[in-house]
């Protein structure tokens, strides 16, 4: 199977602090991978440049073979626009909160060029009742909404045009823990059920061992060890990721 | 006769010429907005002064000006500035939509359809549509880049999600040959089918913004909307109490302490030019 995005020697050094140091990564069609590690080592800057958000200093990103750091903006844009998807940790950064809930989710519908007002409405109804929030609601704005609510609404608005790849940058980060939970068994039901690539930071290794197919360790801007989810949390190889599992294990 | 001491149609030739460069890219790219060197006019901004400098850069001795506010050619705004370029001109003016070849306009487009031998010059307080919508300067520009217009059909959406309809009545947005989002400066929205293909040039000036832009003759222009809500150009349902006329764009006059309501058409002009008193046969 061909990979859908593959980056290699990634370096992004901010001042003294190397944010990424020869970073490599594959994620193919329909896998969920997992980032974690400490904070500060770089897992946040890594989603950055492989979404095209931030140019790294050396190292390539390609998107179906295709180098996203080359292809200039309009390009970029699209691809944004139609295959790709970034759910914020803080819903406030990925959603218009002066925008009601329906309006939010048709965004990108009508950025995609969908004009007909009544199709829009029935689709983002549609995903409001995907992602647990009262259709009835779809008039409200997003202020009003519990945490837990607006970033349900920020991942309805990212999968409303079927993205193939996802980033998500600690989707649970804020939350309660048992909003978290049920966060994550949302996700984990529409990653499943659209066949969505995703590539999810997240300090949970709970979370991680949920979702994800394989994950990748991160420390000091170098991707310590990787490797299929099970396999890197039963038989750690990497001491700071033996001190991350047994911390968990701890806790 | 010119005023002594004036440059012909009061700017240098300097800056009449980089206005020039400016209004031919504008017509080479229709309605996308040119960055220009304003100069300081005698008048303050508000008062047309965008408009005033595309006059000035384009008006010629055998022109003949017509200008008019919200409509009216009686306005002090109109006034003063069909006086002003008479006394830096020389040039003939004129109440007569059909006789003009340069109209300058603020807030209305003639009722009469203007032909391929006149120029109508609008003066625009705001020439960037998404304004209200994107704060930042530089993401509209990108917006206007790469086409980018979700933005504003969200706004759309919003309006008929919360009233019904789109509650836009004045400087409703347009696209321009397919290609650039425009604003048509604070016109009611009734005059937007008039700039579709019209046969005139259409220049746009913000002088305090420092923008100008343009609609060729016979540029495709197309006001946003959805397929299940189309566009409305609104227009009050009564008739013009002076002509009868109920085809014409009309404001609303309260003539007594009762709040009786009469209308009366905006182009006084159109409204002069026909026949009184004859109410359309309905
Ligand atoms: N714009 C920036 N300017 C300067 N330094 C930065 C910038 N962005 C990130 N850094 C630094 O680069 C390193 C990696 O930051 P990054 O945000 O990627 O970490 P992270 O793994 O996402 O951390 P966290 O778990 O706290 O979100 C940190 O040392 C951070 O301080
Ligand atoms: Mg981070």
């Amino acid at each position: 199977m061909t990979a859908l995005m593959t980056a290699r020697g990634l370096e992004l050094r901010f001042g003294a602090i190397s944010a990424l140091d020869d970073v490599a990564l594959e994620i193919h069609p329909g896998e969920v991978v997992a980032i974690v590690g400490e904070s500060g080592s770089g897992k946040t800057t890594l989603l950055r440049v492989l979404a095209g958000m931030m140019p790294p200093e050396a190292g390539q990103v390609l998107y179906r073979g295709e180098d996203v750091h080359a292809m200039g903006e309009a390009a970029r844009r699209r691809l944004m626009r139609s295959d790709w998807g970034f759910v914020h940790q803080n819903p406030r950064d990925g959603l218009r909160l002066r925008v009601s809930a329906g309006g939010n989710v048709g965004e990108r519908l009508m950025a995609a060029g969908a004009r007909h007002y009544g199709n829009i409405r029935t689709e983002a109804a549609e995903w409001l009742q995907r992602v647990e929030i009262d259709p009835a609601r779809m008039d409200d704005m997003p202020e009003k909404f519990s945490g837990g609510m607006q970033q349900r609404l920020q991942i309805a608005r990212t999968l409303v045009t079927r993205p193939k790849l996802v980033f998500m940058d600690e989707p649970t980060g804020g939350l309660d823990v048992s909003v978290q939970a049920r966060l994550l068994d949302l996700i984990r039901a529409l990653v499943a059920e659209l066949g969505l690539a995703v590539l999810i930071v997240t300090h949970d290794i709970a979370a991680a061992r949920l979702l994800a197919h394989r994950m990748l360790v991160m420390r000091h801007g170098q991707v310590v060890e990787q490797g299929l989810t099970d396999r890197v949390l039963d038989d750690p190889q990497h001491p700071y990721t033996q001190l991350l599992v047994s911390s968990v294990l701890a806790a | 006769m010119i005023e002594q001491g004036y440059n012909f149609g009061y700017l240098d030739e300097n800056t009449k010429r980089m206005i020039r460069r400016a209004l031919l890219k504008a017509v080479a790219l229709p309605g996308y907005q040119v960055p220009f060197g304003s100069r300081e006019m005698p008048l303050p901004y508000g008062w047309g002064t965008g408009g005033i400098q595309l006059t000035a850069s384009v008006i010629g001795p055998d022109d003949t000006l017509k200008v008019i506010d919200q409509g009216a050619d009686d306005t002090t705004n109109a006034v003063s500035i069909r006086r002003f370029f008479h006394r830096v001109t020389g040039v003939a003016t004129t109440e007569r939509t059909a006789e003009a070849t340069i109209i300058q306009t603020r807030h209305r487009v003639p009722e009469a359809t203007l032909g391929e031998h006149q120029i109508l010059v609008y003066q625009v307080p705001m020439p960037e549509p998404l304004f209200r919508l994107e704060p930042r300067v530089a993401e509209t520009r990108r917006m206007h880049a790469l086409a980018d217009y979700g933005l504003m059909h969200v706004k759309l959406y919003e309006d008929i999600a919360r009233h019904g309809a789109v509650t836009t009545s004045y400087n409703y947005p347009v696209m321009v040959n397919q290609r650039y989002l425009m604003s048509p400066s604070p016109i009611p929205a009734f005059d937007n089918p008039k700039l579709d293909r019209m046969p005139a040039l259409q220049l746009f000036g913000a002088g305090r913004e420092k923008r100008l832009y343009a609609v060729p003759p016979y540029t495709p222009v197309r006001s946003l909307d959805f397929e299940d809500h189309p566009f409305v150009p609104v227009r009050a349902d009564a008739a013009c109490v002076i002509c009868g006329s109920r085809a014409s764009y009309l404001d609303e006059l309260i003539v007594d302490d009762g709040g009786t309501r009469h209308f009366v058409c905006s182009d006084t002009d159109y409204c002069a030019s026909r026949p009184p008193l004859q109410e359309d046969a309905a």
